[in-house]
């Protein structure tokens, strides 16, 4: 069997959901699945789905080695709203363009550092560790903005966003590069084994020769990041930095996606892909239940139902009836 | 002058219990008697902590009965062993540390008044009943304010005033200071005179003699053979202890090398040491050569190995390596210089559960690489194949996860682990402790080939008689510090029993 | 503006240390400075005002306005921010009434849990005015007056505008909620709405919460474009302004030009609206004015003049403003937000 092929069909789960998910939309928006190019642009719902799901596919990223190392990154979410706010504020203060990306990407870098720093070398446990960030970053960012919504109108900042490469959104393309970027990371060197074992067993990883602090700060670093980009791409995409709400709760939908990816909280095997998928899920459900036009009081009440869904389909005792029944959906699915 | 035996307070006949693929305990009788401080002993694996557990009911027996006073019981059934008057303190205090003294005494049936916890009430007969156990403290302060020794002095009043007529205490010295150690000494004593039947668990042998009457030996989940202490001297308890008779021949025939290799040292420890983890030794490894260390559980010979391969950085004394100084400050340290190192738990310190047995394999190899230049998955088959056909590891292939094999294959994949790193010391602690025969044998060979092959190996075991055998010098170490060192023809198993058993008296002459 | 506190609710905002030191120079410095002039009132009246924090634009410029305010009336005030915690700001009120003022504003972080502290002031007679936001209480005798805004009122603006805008032509209607539950959404739609059932030609088509902010409502404008035919809506109206910048961007992406085809109507007045409606891109907003504190000492001035209690509640004008006078608007607003 060669490897794409069995990692299709590691991700079998994974993508059954999504399907399920995309039937649901097709059901509430006829012609959701269409798609046209128009000025060198792909429209369509799925782009959609893709360009929204951007933040929390590259949180998700991030996210999936750090909770492969038994960690958790609950900062990510902050991480965002500064490392926009510092883009917004350095463009607004005459900062070249790239430089102030730069600038926003290098604050991501240093909060991961932070992050790494607390739990590789002060042994601090990881929810611990990024819930000071998490808590003091919107302070960090408000000052930055100071509590306003640092409105720029640099024309590349806006285009992290706002523009098309390969017929694609530039978000969609920034997170699927970032996710290529970080699969091929993890594989073609052995960052992937070590991540894996040190979140499998730290004690024997050390005594085999692994480093295991070098491993648990650059998975928090990588996460910081993944997190400044994603803020990046919200922030360019209102056209603003908005400290109080950027990136708030996204942590949550990151860690989310990632377990609907098939990693344990308990460390151990991770997919980079598989992790992605499971953004893409959650934006699917979300985007569904936004289009229904059902009352907006639903909107929590759904999602948790689905989330719910999703997760006991995941549990062992459950499996075997789960995977009855996707296969009968997709058999519909493919009669439809 | 004739001694009646005081009364049988608990009998325990024929107790059994079944692990998957394990019989922990195998029909091992336990006879204690009122007013009698009972030592309970044996190496990692013996049976001891799961005889506790069937006796306090922590877990069911497969087989046996146990009887309290002549009335058969069921600890792990309704009532359980505390209705029964069989009490536990273990040496990980199990109290809890947020809440006051007195509360942890009375957990669970706090004196009331009116349906109300009568706190002032509860704090002065905690105090009291830590007056009748020497210690004057206020119960109304948090536990976590008193050292671990007043916290274990606690524990024992609590068990003893749940009307214990058996108090088990397991490795209750551990964590104790000298004259802590005394304090308790003077209480158990006081405890035994009042009639209580007392099971003390330790691996200190002085304190065996300085404070039980009876001795019980258990050894691979059987009963070995109960001993009066006065009656038996140190020397026949350690050879009960490690299953050999001092004067037994020995069924393995020595087979070491042609004498220690001629030249320098590969490694050489000179007066290496830690403060709290193990006294100055010495040490040293030749390439080629089998050194063995030998000792009793918490001897220190564990220790040993973790300051040669840098787990613990050394405090005192220097290492030698090439005739270079080093100082190992972790065991990639270790690892650049050429040394592997399989653990005692396997379980903890040495497999990767969940991971396949060829990632477990690469993993070290790959760590000494470096993370940007990754075997490839090809080389890491290969490897893998290479080593499972080698050291005949039984699996169908090398994806499968590796807690999925026996113990003596997970061993074998250890050592594949760093086999394959070419290691020029390996360093082995009990590499065939929870083994079963066969593999047990296989795993011998292969020591044996290694080193002709050149390899310079530390090999730490329980098994006397292979210490033996494969041994060009063997390290006796004793209460945390070197007891003494035997080469050449003077290392037959009874020269190791004599070294370990020796007491503090000959200590300086050995 | 501030709504997300408004409710209660779950956006957690927090201010600098330094920020707040430097609120409390500033108040020390300007009260001195009053003092100096002595001017308006004989005495020179000192207001305590415990603020909830400075989440948003709109929250900061209801302090800038508190300060100025107190300023030109010669008012010594002692400002306080609670950084959005009822706790800090039952400490500042008794710390008020400790230091003697004269009367006390309250922009209240809570509705409920009031009524001891409020009775410690009252005790001491020292008049609280709430500001922004109602409290439950069996007691209403516990405060003098109540200025806020009538948010079903402000509904009902934005409703009333849009049935004159459209005249007698067909309209579905899109609406942006803010975040779901709170009692001033509910009043925003429920004003909105009772504008509208009066033409019969006005029809409400989908509603969609965006959680007062800009990424959401954008967002959840996206969903209403492709859910909708293309061209079939022709107007939209947002509980916020912060939202309706964000719709406003998703309307122009879907190459639709807002403003024209399809109308804006939103409340808040914030600068960015104002920018978008002198740009051609918003059509109308309905303000919510930050100015209550300066209403408030007015009232105050009054009460110590004349004795006789102002009403319960003193609502502050809902105005709405279109285009014509954005530009100026934007000027004006600028740099108090």
């Amino acid at each position: 069997m060669s490897a794409v092929t069995q990692r299709l069909k590691a991700a079998r789960p994974q993508l059954a959901l999504l399907a399920v998910a995309l039937l649901v939309n097709v059901f509430v928006a006829p012609g959701f699945l269409d798609l046209r190019l128009q000025d060198g642009r792909l429209f369509g719902g799925l782009i959609d789905i893709l360009n929204r799901g951007a933040p929390v596919m590259l949180l998700a990223v991030g996210m999936a080695p750090v909770i492969a190392t038994r960690g958790i990154d609950l900062s990510v979410g902050v991480i965002m709203a500064i490392s926009g706010a510092v883009a917004a504020a350095g463009v607004n203060a005459g900062l070249a363009w790239p430089v102030a990306i730069l600038a926003a990407l290098a604050t991501g870098l240093v909060c991961g550092l932070w992050n790494g720093l607390l739990v590789a070398v002060f042994r601090l446990q990881p929810i611990v560790a990024t819930l000071i960030l998490m808590v003091a970053g919107r302070g960090i960012a408000q000052l930055i903005t100071e509590g306003r919504i640092l409105t720029f109108t640099e024309p590349h900042l806006i285009a992290v966003a706002g523009s098309t490469l390969a017929a694609l959104p530039l978000p969609v393309v920034l997170a699927l590069a970032a996710a290529g970027l970080t699969g091929l990371l993890v594989r073609a060197t052995a960052l992937g084994l070590f991540v894996e074992a040190v979140g499998t067993n730290p004690r024997s990883s050390r005594l085999a020769g692994v480093h295991t602090g070098l491993v648990l700060g650059a998975v928090y670093v990588w996460s910081g990041l993944m997190a400044a980009l994603a803020g990046l791409i919200a922030t360019a995409d209102i056209k603003g930095a908005d400290a109080n709400n950027a990136g708030l709760w996204l942590e949550l939908d990151a860690i989310l996606a990632v377990v609907i990816g098939g990693t344990s909280l308990y460390g151990g095997r991770f997919s980079i892909g598989r992790s992605v998928l499971g953004a893409l899920v959650l934006q699917a459900m979300r985007t569904a239940i936004l289009r229904a036009g059902l009352p907006p009081e639903l909107n929590l009440v759904l999602m948790a139902l689905v989330v719910a869904a999703v997760l006991t389909q995941q549990s062992p005792a459950f499996r075997p009836v789960a995977t009855r029944l996707m296969a009968r959906l997709k058999n519909k699915e493919a009669q439809a | 002058m004739a001694v009646t035996p005081p009364p049988v307070v608990l009998a325990a006949r024929g107790l059994t219990r079944q692990y998957p693929g394990v019989r922990a305990l195998d029909g091992v009788d336990l006879t204690l008697r009122a007013g009698e401080i009972h030592a309970l002993l044996g190496e990692n694996g013996a049976g001891k902590s799961t005889l506790i557990n069937l006796l306090t009911g922590a877990q069911p027996r497969d087989g046996g009965t146990i009887t309290m006073d002549g009335v058969e019981i069921d600890p792990d059934g309704p009532g359980g062993a505390v209705k029964a008057g069989i009490a536990a303190v273990y040496q990980e205090i199990t109290l809890l540390p947020n809440l006051t003294v007195a509360q942890n005494l009375y957990l669970g049936r706090e004196p009331t008044r009116w349906g109300l916890v009568h706190r002032s009430r509860m704090n002065q007969e905690g105090a009291a009943l830590l007056r009748r156990f020497g210690l004057t403290i206020d119960a109304s302060r948090p536990l976590s304010d008193f050292s671990t020794a007043v916290q274990q002095l606690i524990a024992i009043a609590r068990a003893v005033d749940l009307s214990a007529k058996v108090l088990i205490l397991d490795e209750p010295t551990a964590s104790l200071d000298t004259a802590e150690v005394q304090t308790l000494f003077t209480l158990l004593r006081s405890l035994r005179d009042q009639g209580l039947a007392i099971v003390f668990v330790t691996h200190f042998l002085d304190q065996v003699y300085a404070l039980t009457d009876r001795i019980t030996v258990l050894r691979n989940g059987r009963l070995v053979g109960e001993r009066r202490t006065a009656d038996l001297p140190r020397l026949d308890l350690v050879a009960m202890m490690l299953g050999k008779t001092p004067t037994a021949e020995s069924h393995l025939s020595r087979r070491p090398a042609a004498g220690i290799p001629a030249g320098a040292p590969l490694v050489r420890a000179e007066g290496l040491g830690r403060r709290r983890l193990v006294g100055a030794f010495d040490a040293e490894l030749h390439a080629g050569a089998v050194l063995g260390a030998a000792g009793l559980l918490g001897s220190g010979r564990t220790e040993t190995a973790m300051l040669l391969f840098g787990v613990e950085t050394a405090d005192q004394g220097q290492l030698v390596v090439d005739g270079k100084a080093v100082t190992l400050r972790s065991p990639r340290d270790a690892i650049r210089l050429g040394f592997g190192f399989c653990p005692e738990d396997r379980k903890l310190d040495g497999i990767v559960a969940g991971l396949s047995i060829r990632e477990n394999i690469v993993l070290a190899l790959q760590a000494k690489r470096g993370w940007w230049r990754r075997l490839s998955t090809a080389q890491q088959h290969e490897l893998a194949d290479r080593y499972i056909k080698l050291l005949d590891i039984r699996t169908p292939d090398a994806e499968k996860p590796i807690q999925l094999l026996s113990g003596g294959n997970q061993q074998k994949a250890l050592l594949a682990r760093w086999l394959a790193t070419e290691p020029r010391l390996l360093i082995l602690d009990e590499p065939t402790r929870g083994i079963d025969v066969g593999a047990h044998a296989e795993i011998v060979r292969l020591l044996e080939n290694l080193r002709d092959r050149g390899m310079a190996l530390y090999v730490i075991s329980s098994e006397i008689e292979e210490v033996a055998a494969y041994s060009d010098r063997v390290l006796v170490m004793r209460d945390r510090a070197p007891a003494g060192l035997l080469e050449g023809d003077s290392i037959t198993p009874a020269a190791i029993v004599n070294a370990i058993a020796a007491d503090h008296h000959t200590r300086g002459a050995a | 503006m501030d709504m997300k506190t408004l409710l209660g609710s779950r956006k957690i905002s927090r201010q600098g240390l330094a920020r707040r030191m430097l609120g409390i120079g500033t108040a020390v410095l300007l009260g001195s400075l009053a003092a100096g002039c002595d001017s308006g009132d004989k005495k020179g009246l000192t207001v305590g005002f415990s603020q909830i924090g400075s989440e948003s634009g709109w929250r900061a410029a209801e302090t800038k306005l508190a300060r100025q305010g107190a300023e030109q009336r010669g008012i010594t005030l002692k400002f306080s921010d609670a950084q959005q915690r009822q706790e800090n700001q039952i400490k500042a009120v008794r710390s008020f009434i400790a230091q003697g003022v004269d009367a006390i504003l309250l922009a209240p972080v809570v509705s409920s849990g009031w009524d001891e502290v409020l009775g410690e002031a009252k005790a001491a007679n020292i008049p609280v005015i709430l500001l922004d936001r109602q409290i439950d209480t069996p007691n209403v005798d516990l405060y003098l007056t109540a200025v806020t805004s009538d948010t079903i009122e402000e509904g009902r603006v934005a409703g009333r505008w849009l049935a004159g805008k459209v005249q007698g032509r067909d309209c579905r209607i899109v609406e942006i909620q803010g975040t779901v539950g709170a009692s001033l959404v509910a009043n925003r739609k429920k004003g909105f709405e009772e504008a509208i059932a009066t033409a019969p030609n006005l029809h409400l088509v989908r509603t969609q919460s965006g959680e007062f902010t800009r990424a959401k409502g954008k967002e959840v404008m996206e969903g209403f474009l492709k859910a909708e035919a293309p061209g079939s809506i022709c107007a939209v109206y947002s509980h916020n302004d912060d939202m309706m910048i964000g719709a406003i961007q998703a309307i122009k992406e879907a190459g639709l030009k807002p403003g024209t085809d399809i109308l804006t109507v939103s409340i808040d007045g914030v600068p960015d609206i104002f920018k978008a409606m002198a740009d051609g891109d918003a059509n109308a907003t309905v303000e919510l004015a930050p100015d209550m504190a300066p209403r408030a000492y007015d009232i105050l001035l009054a009460y110590r003049k004349d004795h006789a209690p102002p009403p319960k509640w003193v609502q502050t004008p809902s105005k709405l403003y279109e285009p014509d006078t954005a530009a100026a608007e934007y000027a004006r607003r600028k740099d108090l937000y």
